[in-house]
């Protein structure tokens, strides 16, 4: 691993949690439209997840970023693995793809 | 802190020749933009790394200037 200290923080959190969403705001107060919309969908399938609001710390909202060298909040993480932002959950709710990998997961994601 | 769609389209198109790219500006605000890029550059990756070779064409200004791109990746027919 790189020698960035955040990213022993990060790796702890994908280890001890399934489902992680490092996002602007909490999940009952997302704090940006694209992480409310992570939130929507993951509530929507009732699919468990903890949320990380990156806004509380600048050293895990740049850190994230060259975790999975990816540019923008919010991040999906699914057992340790990068699923995707905004755009990508959205594109893979609406084609049914997301509830797919939820269950090739061991999840039970709802059809709302 | 904006761009304009030229500019995205342009720094796509170099590091993607090949390319076809269509950008909408979503609000008029030069923040918000939804693209959609189609390149030979994709087959054969996932959605992750798709964006990841266009947030590279944008030299690191995703997520910082350029505040949102809604993204579509496709491979060509």
């Amino acid at each position: 691993m790189s020698d960035n200290p955040v990213f022993d923080f990060i790796q702890a959190e994908l280890d001890g949690n399934d489902v992680v969403l490092f996002m602007k705001g909490n999940p009952m107060f997302p704090q940006c439209g694209f992480s409310a919309t992570a939130v929507e969908i993951l509530n929507r399938m009732a699919v468990p997840f903890k949320g990380i609001n990156v806004l509380a710390d600048d050293n895990v909202r740049n850190g994230i970023k060259e975790f999975s060298d990816w540019p923008t909040i919010p991040q999906l993480y699914v057992k340790g693995e990068f699923v995707g932002g905004c755009d990508i959950m959205r594109e893979m709710y609406e084609t049914g793809e997301l509830h797919e990998y939820m269950k090739s997961k061991g999840f039970d994601p709802q059809y709302v | 802190m904006a761009m304009d769609a030229n500019e995205i389209q342009k720094l796509i198109e170099e590091a993607l020749p090949d390319a076809k790219v269509t950008i909408e500006d979503l609000r008029g605000d030069g923040d918000h933009y939804a693209a959609h890029v189609t390149s030979e550059a994709f087959r054969g990756k996932n959605r992750v790394q798709q964006h990841q070779i266009v947030y590279k064409a944008l030299q690191g200004r995703m997520g910082g200037v350029l505040h949102a791109l809604a993204l579509q990746t496709s491979v060509p027919e």
